[in-house]
């Protein structure tokens, strides 16, 4: 969304979209859990082009201390994108509004997932810093950060992922790279809770009917698996990786 | 959330368990709804839309600016959004919180997604465009801000009018020509508390309230959508909000047909 309709390139080309790929497909994930040695958890996630670490820090005491809360942990998000992560401009740094927005959302998962009343008085910090962004930075992000809030061993509900899911003229195709999320016409991420498929994030704009909006999100569940797959993996190499070393 | 606020988010959860709104309301009815147009004279266009006891004044400035350097031959348009200290208690001067930066963002992407304004209309020049400026004022907190500031910013942009150019300068006095609108988008806010979901949630409710879903559309397209808050929303409670949204369309936008 938001590219000019003018100079709009093709983006099916005998069926297949710009990369090659087919509507229901995926670009390669490779999630590695526990990159950073002073964080809590930390993931590093590359999903196509885009490449995103994230960490988490806490449960630690809440500040200021008006924020905190007796009954529960509070969480803070900050997803940032990098001044040198996009193909175009040099990024401004600190927080814009989409970033704010993007961090909002995001919080919201987390509080939902994560027990917080397993850590009253706390707050959990997720840090998405996406250093090269290529489409989906906010759905890759989210995917990794919950990576890195289950290697902090902070207590979860679930583990959520996200992808996005857009429409290209009358077909409805999963996770756009940047072009295709330009000029596409219509774009809807969303973070599903995997254990009931309950959706936790959503946003979307464009166009879509209600019949395609209900496919959309059926389609992000269908990938879920794929996903949720690659977290697991992530998390379990990195306890096979303490087995060999003795710990 | 204050002491009082959480024994009242009880008494509100209590009622609903019964199917029962404190103001006796239908899960999906709205509040009184009532949009003033025209009321801030020196704006290029302006509204205010009460939602009950919500109340939202969007005023529109039309200003010479550049085009947006990949979108050459428009004009553009942004939504900012305030909430005033004096609207509620617990709203605080300072920079634009994230609350009020996402209740603008949702309402931009609705009119930009619905191609609302026509932003061809406002090409000027090489180089040089109108701009148009949304900005949203929150003047009393009552709940459901989403739907009451998208009436709002959607009723000031359908009263905008455009400055005249000539020769290279702008005459801001001569205001005579319409904004050109080319869609109407309304939007349906609803939140789920426990197990209930209902629509245009009071002051009461949002804070009883565990997740939100806003959609906005026009009359057979949905334009844009967000979730909010730290709840979720099963794929059946999104399809059956869906209808409700198309059901409510009606009204909501004839609440805006008389706008000019």
């Amino acid at each position: 969304m938001g590219g000019s309709a003018a100079n709009k390139p093709k983006l099916i080309i005998d069926g297949k979209r710009v990369d090659g790929r087919s509507f229901g497909q995926m670009r390669q994930i490779k999630i590695t859990a526990s990159v950073l040695k002073n964080a809590d958890g930390s993931a590093f996630i590359e999903w196509g082009n885009n490449k995103i670490l994230a960490a988490v820090y806490g449960p630690k005491e809440a500040t200021p201390k008006h924020l905190s809360d007796p009954m529960k942990a509070i969480i803070k998000c900050r997803y940032m994108m990098a001044p040198f992560s996009s193909l175009a401009d040099h990024g401004r740094t600190g927080p814009n509004r989409r970033a704010t927005e993007i961090s909002k959302v995001i919080k919201e998962v987390f509080e939902n997932c994560v027990v917080l009343t397993e850590y009253p008085g706390s707050q959990i910090e997720v840090y998405i810093e996406i250093l090269q962004g290529d489409g989906g930075t906010r759905a890759a992000g989210l995917t990794a950060a919950a990576v890195a809030m289950a290697s902090a061993g902070i207590q979860m509900k679930d583990i959520p992922y996200a992808v996005s899911v857009g429409r290209i003229d009358e077909h409805l195709a999963i996770d756009f790279n940047m072009i295709e999320d330009n000029y596409s016409d219509s774009d809807m991420p969303i973070a599903i809770s995997p254990r009931n498929n309950d959706i936790v994030l959503l946003q979307m704009d464009g166009g879509l009917t209600k019949e395609q909006f209900m496919r959309s999100i059926k389609m992000a569940i269908d990938a879920g698996k794929t996903i949720t797959d690659l977290q697991k993996r992530a998390l379990r190499e990195v306890y096979a990786k303490d087995e060999i070393n003795g710990e | 959330m204050s002491a009082f606020d959480s024994v009242k988010s009880g008494y509100i959860k209590e009622l609903l368990a019964k199917g029962i709104r404190e103001d006796g309301r239908g899960l999906f009815s709205y509040r009184d709804i009532k949009i003033i147009p025209n009321v801030i004279e020196n704006a290029e266009g302006s509204a205010q839309a009460d939602l009950g006891g919500t109340r939202v004044l969007a005023g529109t400035k039309v200003i010479l600016g550049e085009p947006m350097h990949d979108l050459p031959n428009q004009g553009s348009f942004s939504v900012s959004a305030e909430l005033l200290p004096l609207a509620h208690a617990e709203y605080e001067t300072g920079p634009p919180s994230p609350a009020a930066i996402e209740l603008a963002r949702v309402v931009d992407r609705g009119i930009r997604a619905g191609n609302c304004i026509d932003l061809e209309s406002l090409f000027l020049e090489e180089g040089k465009v109108w701009s148009i400026y949304v900005d949203l004022y929150i003047l009393n907190y009552a709940g459901n801000l989403f739907d009451a500031s998208a009436l709002a910013a959607m009723a000031a942009i359908m009263t905008t009018r455009v400055p005249k150019y000539e020769d290279g300068k702008e005459v801001r006095e001569d205001r005579s020509r319409k904004l050109k609108i080319n869609n109407v988008v309304t939007t349906s806010t609803f939140g789920k508390i426990g197990n209930t979901i209902l629509l245009d949630l009071d002051e009461n409710e949002d804070n009883a309230s565990d997740a939100r879903i806003t959609v906005a559309t026009d009359d057979d397209t949905i334009r844009a959508s967000q979730k909010g808050l730290r709840g979720s929303f099963s794929l059946k409670e999104i399809d059956m909000m869906l209808d409700k949204t198309f059901e409510k369309r009606k009204e909501l936008k004839s609440k805006l047909e008389h706008m000019k």
